[in-house]
């Protein structure tokens, strides 16, 4: 039972105890389990719950938050925002979350709209190419993409507009 | 010594001599003397420790201590910080502010501990005391920046505030502005807890550019990177100091500046905060490495190597908080380099997590205490432990005073032998003749608890989670543990007939919390009868 309950395949979040498991357990379990897969005779023979008891470990509530908010950081809810470049007949919506900084952000928008963004510089902006990468932020203002910390940006930023000619080659400089 | 000397040195002596008398014990074992000494000592006992709001009312303080300065209570039991107490359960703050407020209008000094205080009676604290300094609020709730910004605004001595670990509710009000221009008293402001909307940090600035005396400031995790340095700069006395968040990547104008602000200040021996800090920004504070006495490190999700670099450059280091990112490679370079260390706490980066995420084990809690010989205070979680470790750490430090090890799944047996952790921290009884607090956990049985009873005497707190086999477990404590204190214990198969048989030494203890045994409630019934002066719930 323990080998069963140590290698089986899990859907809930890590620590919860319990979780209906639609895949089916190994062979071995299945007599002891039940048609159902569902099994309480697991939990009769299985070791200590790893449900969450309440107050186990010992860790304060402010410290608990801390770890979660890490965690949610990989599994909370996404930050979709939608993305439009000039020129192209729709818009396209990405999570700001499944990326780690600018540079991989910047990489899936060059695959996404098949274009080239310059290099970046405090000074100067997006040098060499004829696009720029904006957002609006939370005041309505339309800003150069690079400029914030990352975590920053993931929470103030709306929309996104790849700027196209004149306009961005302009941005950046004066 | 005959009768007639005591009567003989007039009260103004003796309150000049009772004056270089500060602790509580102390203090009560001099009134006991005698009726005039009781008389002149209370008169002028200036400070008051209440260690459970519920053993006496304010009234009864009021009357025998008429002039009080300073004063501290403690509500909640230890377990309501894991969520174990219900909301509602009490320790409201407020029927003590409205006895003191007539009765002691030089009272200057309030420390709380899990209380309940509401933003009414922190406008009751500015409004009623004129000299007011200190105000503590250790893990209390119930608040929000209303009350702060009431204290702001009238408190013009206030010297100390350190919400520390509190729950303060956001009113959106800007609280840090109600501080007047003229206000410059500040010596320690501890915020860290605060949200994020709760500090504008214009306000923030101008505070800490006028008050000279600043030795300790720790700001919460909302202020961002670029301005710590800002801070530093206006505050460059600072003793004690708790970052901002560090999230961002590495910026070389914002690096150089933060360093360059760390550098300039020379008193600094104590850091903490580090939320989200990026390694890469580690080396800024290289410079007071070298004279910093406590990191707490705690919220700082680094790995291994970059805590090990960094513990490297801290060999004066006493106070250690830290993640089990340290690992044990960690604790064997802290156990190598930092030979001043009396207190290490080791908290898990994953708990709810059945497998461990880091290579964190008995191992380093052992090198630590075979290489820093002055360490005292342990607190470590950890995923597996052995009685060998135990046994060795226990020959190794038997100076330890503190010793809180939580082995993070319940009834995990010793993981070479597959026995109880019974010998294990029976050696550490009884080589750690000055232990004063321990917590257990692992499988125990009853036989733990005959050791701690046999050699645990000067043991004030104990702290006990699904071990034990009777309730000769709990006999065992309470008919042995002379000093013991405070005792929580819960999910163990503890009862009635150990409750009630050794119901008199609950008298001489500040609190028994009892969870998820075997109790009933007839025996708290008998309890109540015997023990009319208890209070039982």
């Amino acid at each position: 039972m323990e080998g069963c309950v140590a290698t089986e395949l899990r859907l809930g979040l890590p620590g919860t105890d319990n979780v209906r498991n639609k895949k089916r357990p190994l062979q071995e379990a299945d007599e002891e389990c039940g048609a159902n897969g569902k099994s309480d005779a697991q939990d009769e023979t299985a070791p200590p719950a790893k449900a969450q008891i309440v107050g186990w470990p010992p860790i304060r509530s402010y410290r608990k938050k801390n770890i979660q908010a890490k965690k949610n950081d990989c599994e909370g809810p996404g930050i979709y925002i939608k993305v439009g470049m000039d020129g192209a007949p729709y818009l396209r919506k990405i999570d700001l979350k499944v990326y780690s900084g600018y540079p991989d952000l910047l990489q899936a928008l060059e695959n996404m709209f098949k274009f080239t963004i310059g290099k970046y510089s405090e000074r100067e902006g997006y040098k060499g190419s004829d696009y720029a990468p904006t957002y609006e932020d939370k005041d309505g203002d339309w800003m150069l993409v690079g400029d914030d910390p990352w975590e920053m940006f993931i929470t103030s930023c709306k929309r996104l507009r790849i700027m196209k000619g004149s306009e961005a080659r302009g941005l950046g400089c004066g | 010594m005959p009768k007639r000397l005591a009567y003989s040195l007039p009260d103004e002596v003796l309150e000049h001599v009772f004056s270089f008398i500060q602790s509580d014990k102390d203090r009560n074992v001099v009134s006991a003397v005698c009726k005039s000494w009781y008389e002149i000592e209370r008169w002028c006992r200036r400070k008051i420790f209440v260690g459970n709001c519920y053993a006496v009312s304010p009234k009864m303080v009021i009357r025998r201590f008429p002039q009080v300065r300073s004063i501290e209570l403690k509500g909640k039991p230890h377990f309501a910080d894991f969520n174990l107490v219900p909301d509602g359960w009490g320790g409201y703050v407020l029927p003590w502010i409205t006895e003191m407020a007539g009765a002691y209008p030089w009272l200057d000094e309030i420390r709380l501990k899990r209380m309940v205080v509401t933003d009414e009676s922190l406008e009751l604290i500015a409004k009623s005391f004129k000299d007011f300094k200190v105000l503590v609020l250790a893990s209390c709730e119930g608040f929000s920046t209303d009350g702060l910004a009431a204290l702001a605004a009238s408190c013009k001595n206030l010297r100390e505030l350190d919400l520390r670990e509190s729950e303060v509710d956001d009113s959106s009000v800007h609280w840090l502005s109600h501080f007047p221009e003229t206000y410059t008293s500040m010596v320690s402001l501890n915020i860290s807890c605060l949200g994020s909307g709760e500090v504008s940090f214009s306000a923030l600035e101008r505070l800490v550019s006028r008050c000279p005396n600043l030795r300790s400031l720790k700001l919460n995790r909302a202020v961002p990177l670029d301005k710590t340095a800002n801070i530093l700069r206006l505050a460059p006395q600072l003793v004690e100091f708790g970052t901002c968040t560090y999230s961002a990547e590495l910026r070389s104008d914002v690096f150089s500046n933060l360093a360059g602000a760390f550098s300039n200040c020379k008193e600094l021996r104590s850091l903490s905060g580090f939320w989200d800090v990026v390694p890469d920004y580690l080396p800024a504070i290289y410079s007071v490495c070298s004279r910093l006495t406590s990191l707490n490190l705690s919220y700082a999700t680094i790995q291994s190597p970059d805590l090990i670099m960094l513990v490297s450059h801290c060999p004066s280091l006493q106070r250690l908080l830290v993640l089990d990112y340290i690992e044990d490679s960690g604790l064997e370079a802290l156990a190598s380099n930092c030979k001043d260390l009396q207190e290490l706490r080791v908290f898990p980066s994953d708990p709810f997590d059945a497998e461990p995420n880091a290579s964190l084990t008995e191992q380093g809690l052992v090198a630590v205490s075979l290489g820093c010989p002055k360490l005292q205070s342990v607190l470590y979680f950890c995923r597996r432990m052995s009685n060998a470790a135990l046994v060795t750490i226990a020959q190794n430090r038997p100076n330890l005073t503190r010793f809180r090890l939580c082995i993070i799944e319940p009834n995990t047996a010793d993981y070479l032998t597959g026995e109880p952790f019974d010998v294990g921290f029976g050696a550490i009884v009884e080589h750690c003749k000055d232990l004063i607090r321990l917590s257990l956990s692992g499988l125990l049985t009853d036989c733990v608890f005959e050791y701690i009873g046999k050699y645990a005497k000067k043991l004030e707190m104990l702290s006990v989670a699904f071990a034990g086999d009777s309730d000769l477990g709990l006999h065992h404590v309470l008919s042995g543990c002379e000093s013991l204190r405070k005792l929580e214990i819960r999910d163990c198969p503890f009862g009635d007939e150990a409750l009630l048989t050794n119901a008199a030494k609950l008298e001489t203890m500040r609190s028994l919390w009892m969870s998820s045994c075997s109790v009933s409630f007839e025996a708290c019934k008998l309890l109540t009868q015997k023990m009319p002066r208890l209070n039982v719930e």
